[in-house]
């Protein structure tokens, strides 16, 4: 269960967000610019927030009062960004092993060959990051942040370089992979189509406050007509 | 040619690039990573240098590292001799002088390595010293080479602060930049043409060497 207080000023933004969260899978959806990946990066320890602290499965992670943060990397949380981020001069399997560092050479070969199966990566292994496709690095990042075996995934929209069929695909493939493994995930979206296709818990954001949690066919009822509106006009 | 003066000035440009590169990466690093407004301090001082006459730094090297001052003795006592008209001293005073030209040219390529990089090797477990010498270093190999070939070069080629706190003794504190000097002093414009065209030769090569570097790599645009 992950649990969190936050507040958090950058510029003219505020994020406020009191909340948490109990279901395996949650999508944080809302408008461009509304917080998500603001509230992301404060959950993955890489910026630290004004105020608040972020509690996983009952281990603190970040308590300003008492000065606790414990740095990415420490706080078995992953996060997989929208943009890629591969190290370009690593092949991709470097790239998955680079944070099984603890593991044994035998053991973190098993592992990299594991994780490019799960994300049907298996014969990109020995390729550069500048050889592959958007959607085949976006990918081999997926692989490369489950590796280390996360308690806690975090997910800004990764799945934008996919196409619907290979999206949907990976998406069924990764849910029963992290439920198995016990891995919570947070996904966030602004795509109500995204984040109506899985049977989830919502965070409903806007403008750093939180508007709504719930089933995702009550916090996205409204969305739901609109898409459906929309077909039907078509 | 002065040879000893140029084995001995080749050996004070390896001993300060050495010693800088120790200093300058984690330096450039906790500048470029580091949080905090102490950080501007940090960069101001590491340039200072740069701006600083050289004649300027190597009095208050001379004053500081002599006997006038209680750290100054406390030097001389540790290693048994002053600092100031020794070898020794001149690699402290090259260190100090060319620290802005390793410092420089790694902040620049640190800076320009992509911050999603680093926030990814840091989710990925990565600590200061990993971040550096597995994604900052391999990512600005460049930058590290023109700041090995600057303080190098900066080092072979400086006179004021060297004149200042090493004097003119020969073996000890005698480059070749105080050999031309010295040759000119004397209107020897023969040798001091020889070993002039020396320093500009080794400065060439290096820049030459650079510059092919980046050329085999392919990072520089071809016209």
């Amino acid at each position: 269960m992950l649990k969190f207080s936050l507040d958090s000023r950058r510029g003219s933004f505020h994020l406020q967000v009191e909340c948490t969260f109990a279901s395996d899978w949650t999508v944080i959806f809302g408008p461009s610019g509304a917080g998500k990946s603001t509230l992301l990066r404060l959950l993955a320890g890489l910026d630290l927030p004004h105020h608040g602290s972020i509690a996983l499965d009952g281990r603190v992670l970040t308590e300003t009062n008492s000065g606790l943060h414990l740095r990415p990397g420490h706080r078995q949380t992953s996060l997989v960004s929208q943009q890629p981020a591969l190290f370009p001069h690593l092949s991709v399997a470097a790239n998955v092993a680079y944070g099984l560092r603890s593991l044994d050479h035998a053991a973190r070969a098993r592992r990299v060959d594991e994780m490019l199966d799960l994300v049907g990566a298996t014969d990109l292994a020995a390729r550069r990051p500048q050889d592959l496709s958007g959607g085949q690095s976006q990918r081999v990042t997926l692989a490369r942040a489950l590796a280390p075996a996360p308690r806690l995934l975090l997910l800004d929209e990764p799945f934008s370089a996919l196409d619907g069929v290979a999206s949907d695909a990976l998406l069924i493939r990764l849910q029963i992979w992290l439920r198995e493994s016990n891995v919570q995930t947070a996904v966030a979206t602004h795509d109500a189509t995204d984040a109506l296709a899985t049977s989830a818990e919502v965070l409903l954001i806007r403008d750093g406050r939180l508007v709504a949690l719930g089933p995702a066919s009550e916090v996205l009822a409204s969305e739901r007509r609109r898409l459906l509106g929309r077909l039907e006009t078509n | 040619m002065d040879w000893q003066a140029f084995a001995l000035s080749l050996r004070l440009a390896a001993v300060t690039t050495a010693i800088l590169l120790a200093v300058a990466v984690p330096l450039a690093a906790l500048i470029v990573l580091g949080r905090g407004r102490w950080l501007a301090a940090v960069e101001a001082l590491a340039t200072l240098p740069m701006v600083l006459p050289p004649t300027v730094l190597g009095f208050f090297l001379l004053v500081m590292l002599g006997p006038r001052t209680a750290f100054g003795r406390g030097i001389a006592a540790l290693l048994g001799h002053p600092l100031a008209f020794s070898f020794d001293g001149l690699v402290v005073g090259s260190v100090i002088y060319s620290l802005p030209f390793a410092v420089q040219p790694l902040v620049a390529g640190f800076a320009s390595v992509d911050t999603a990089l680093v926030d990814a090797a840091r989710l990925l477990g990565a600590g200061p010293v990993r971040l550096v010498s597995s994604i900052l270093i391999p990512l600005a190999r460049r930058s590290l080479l023109a700041a090995i070939v600057l303080s190098f070069l900066h080092t072979i080629g400086e006179f004021g602060v060297v004149l200042m706190l090493g004097g003119d003794i020969p073996g000890a504190t005698r480059t070749l930049s105080i050999v031309l000097y010295d040759q000119v002093e004397n209107f020897d414009y023969a040798a001091a043409g020889r070993t002039a065209l020396l320093l500009l030769g080794l400065s060439a090569m290096a820049l030459i060497a650079i510059y092919s570097t980046s050329r085999n790599r392919g990072i520089t645009r071809r016209a």
